[in-house]
């Protein structure tokens, strides 16, 4: 029984990934594909662009893990909570557009140090399941707390930018989608420069790699918590700004950040040019099977495929295609 | 009546390892019995026994969960969907099968809806040999989503579009149990027959293997422990909970639909474990009380001084929010403020009272 059980923990993705592939294969959509192929590419378009707006949240994560070692399950209410406070200030009071972000900017700024100062800071050096556990309690916090405050009403953030889309020989791209993929690949380009270059960016990888041994090395662990948990409140409100005006604006935009696990995932959880080929593949992928396979399942492909393909790769390579390998110690 | 531990002294093996080694305990327990087997179906009304029902259905969902979360330290997010694993499970084999004239009786569609959820939580399970902590976690969550997808969009699993299926009341040889009580009675057996398992089960070999992987599983490894196996036996196990826990909530609103099982159930399940206790039979009962209780105490609380300073219309929508605040924020407190959860402050005030009133 146990050699057995061996094997298939081993050979398990393979199984896996051979009957997701049969699956689509079978359900018709590679055919399509070939012969439906300027449909495809527009698609496919549209999907990497919304693969880079997804990158734009998983930033968040991304810059949060690298840091300090800590997983926010809570990325996509961040989200939402900002779009919701902008939003609430563009609708009640009635600011204009640059003062409404202004002061949801200095909401999350207040926001990510109240965070770190009165729940994460009590957790440092704590086992890791119990800071998923908090940031999920959080989450769920956050999603009550928020249209409590600020409102439930869906409202949305009108961005001044066209609708109309760019035609450009066969493609059609969406302003928003474009200006979201060039703010997200923008920032992680600022980001990998801060990680790598940088004094603080260098402090904070020490900080993620051991809080004890940080502490002891001379470097402000706290410092660096808060700033990280603030930036990753800020990125969070670009996100907001760009879903918001997007989707809309209501408890419903949280279900974004569920996207980015897979993103993460499967480009490396402490990567950031990870974050922007998981983002592209996941929206590829997204958009792919939601147009071609869709028709024949009866929907839902768009949320489906992306986990499917996560599962496959945490089995394959669970530190992602450009994560760093953990060798554990006891 | 309260020094437990005067003048008993154990002078067997057998005494030294009982569960309930004073007679106080035994005494405890027999009142308890009493009071929740028939004292309450007697007396309570149909609202406080149906709440006390879904408590019961509860206990047993957030054993099986703290026994993967708090003895062996694999989180699940996913916990919700083994419970949909066994509910339809059993909804197809009870509505399918035919004996007699009669849906396919309890105790043969209780256990293979927990079978079933067993080895789905196999096969979830294997992958755990390879990813831990954080990854599991996300990996769980995906189960969670994979497996809502796939019994929504599988008519044959889920009985049509509306993903729902309908089915009898339980019934024991004839006996029909539609009456309130009678399901409280119902759920409450097999709460009690969890209780009494888990509380063996963590005891026993298994039990003390769990618990060496929890603290260190690589240390557990070097001392003997065969990791992989007890891993997938904490995942079958807690899978298997969760399945009796599908069916259960099948029968009691004679119906399996999908929307009882999603994310925000296993939440609920994983706020039981926490704010109960992690590695703690006795705080997961209390978890579940808390957790099923609370909306319930939110929604009097709102009812009643609500309407004083806001507009009622509001109120459904507010107790819902309110309601997410609460568990989410006390996940949040008691992780940061009591790890150990209920359990402990019942500790605190057991040892307490233990010399009381002599402190010395």
């Amino acid at each position: 029984m146990q050699p057995i059980l061996k094997f298939l923990s081993a050979k398990f993705a393979w199984i896996l990934l051979a009957a997701f592939i049969a699956f689509i294969v079978a359900e018709g959509g590679v055919g399509v594909l070939i012969k439906d192929w300027r449909f495809a590419v527009e698609l496919a378009v549209d999907g990497v662009l919304t693969g880079l707006m997804y990158s734009l949240i998983a930033v968040g994560f991304v810059l949060i893990y690298k840091s300090t070692d800590a997983i926010n399950f809570a990325q996509g209410e961040f989200v939402m909570i900002a779009a919701i406070v902008v939003a609430g200030c563009l609708d009640w009071f009635g600011l204009p557009l640059w003062l409404s972000i202004l002061v949801g900017f200095g909401f999350m700024v207040v926001f990510g140090m109240t965070l770190e100062r009165f729940v994460l800071r009590p957790m440092i050096g704590m086992n890791i399941v119990a800071i998923i556990m908090a940031t999920i309690g959080l989450a769920f916090f956050l999603r009550g707390a928020g249209p409590l405050i600020f409102g439930a009403a869906p409202s949305t953030i009108n961005l001044p930018i066209p609708d109309s889309p760019i035609v450009w020989g066969l493609l059609y791209l969406t302003p928003i989608k474009l200006l979201g993929a060039a703010v997200s690949i923008l920032f992680l380009a600022g980001f990998g420069w801060f990680f790598l270059k940088t004094r603080k960016g260098v402090a904070m990888r020490a900080v993620a790699d051991s809080h004890q041994v940080s502490m002891a090395m001379g470097i402000n662990v706290e410092r660096y918590f808060a700033v990280a948990w603030v930036t990753a409140g800020v990125v969070a409100l670009l996100g907001g700004l760009a879903w918001g005006n997007m989707i809309g604006v209501d408890t419903q935009l949280a279900l974004v950040g569920l996207k980015v696990f897979p993103v993460v995932i499967l480009g490396g959880l402490d990567s950031i040019i990870g974050v922007i080929v998981g983002g592209i593949v996941v929206g590829l992928v997204e958009a792919l099977t939601a147009g071609f396979v869709d028709p024949y399942v009866g929907g839902g492909m768009k949320d489906f495929a992306p986990y499917v393909l996560m599962v496959i790769m945490l089995m394959i390579r669970p530190y992602g295609i450009f994560g760093r390998r953990l060798i554990e110690r006891i | 009546m309260f020094h437990r531990e005067c003048g008993y002294y154990k002078t067997s093996y057998q005494g030294d390892q009982a569960i309930l080694p004073f007679p106080i305990a035994k005494q405890a327990i027999f009142g308890l019995l009493l009071l929740f087997l028939i004292v309450i179906p007697f007396f309570a009304n149909e609202y406080y026994l149906s709440q006390l029902s879904l408590v019961a259905i509860a206990v047993v969902g957030a054993l099986g969960l703290n026994i993967l979360l708090g003895y062996t330290g694999q989180i699940s997010i996913g916990h919700a969907a083994f419970m949909s694993v066994g509910a339809y499970t059993a909804a197809n084999l009870v509505t399918r099968i035919e004996i007699g004239g009669e849906q396919l009786p309890f105790f043969l569609a209780l256990p293979a809806g927990g079978i079933m959820a067993a080895l789905i939580g196999l096969v979830v399970g294997i992958p755990s040999l390879r990813v831990k902590g954080l990854y599991l976690a996300i990996a769980t969550l995906a189960a969670q989503f994979i497996i809502e997808w796939i019994i929504n969009h599988t008519p044959a699993i889920s009985g049509g579009a509306a993903a729902a299926i309908e089915v009898d009341r339980p019934a024991l040889f004839g006996w029909v149990m539609n009456e309130q009580w009678e399901l409280y009675l119902f759920v409450m057996f097999f709460a009690i027959l969890a209780i009494m398992a888990a509380t063996n089960l963590v005891r026993s070999r298994v039990g003390r293997a769990l618990v060496a992987i929890r603290d260190q599983d690589i240390a557990a490894e070097i001392i003997g422990i065969n990791v992989f196996k007890y891993k997938l036996y904490a995942f079958a196990i807690s899978s298997f909970f969760a399945g009796v826990t599908g069916v259960l909530y099948m029968y009691y609103f004679s119906i399996a639909t999908y929307e009882q099982f999603q994310i925000v159930v296993s939440i609920d399940f994983l706020a039981m474990c926490i704010i109960g206790g992690l590695g703690s039979i006795v705080g997961t009962i209390f978890g579940a009380f808390f957790i099923i209780m609370l909306p319930v105490v939110i929604r009097i609380v709102m009812e009643s001084f609500g309407p004083y300073f806001m507009d009622p219309s509001y109120l459904p929508q507010v107790i819902g929010q309110l309601r997410l605040i609460f568990f989410g924020g006390l996940i949040m407190v008691f992780l940061i403020v009591e790890p150990e959860g209920l359990n402990r402050l019942w500790q605190n005030i057991r040892n307490y009272f233990r010399v009381w009133p002599f402190s010395y």
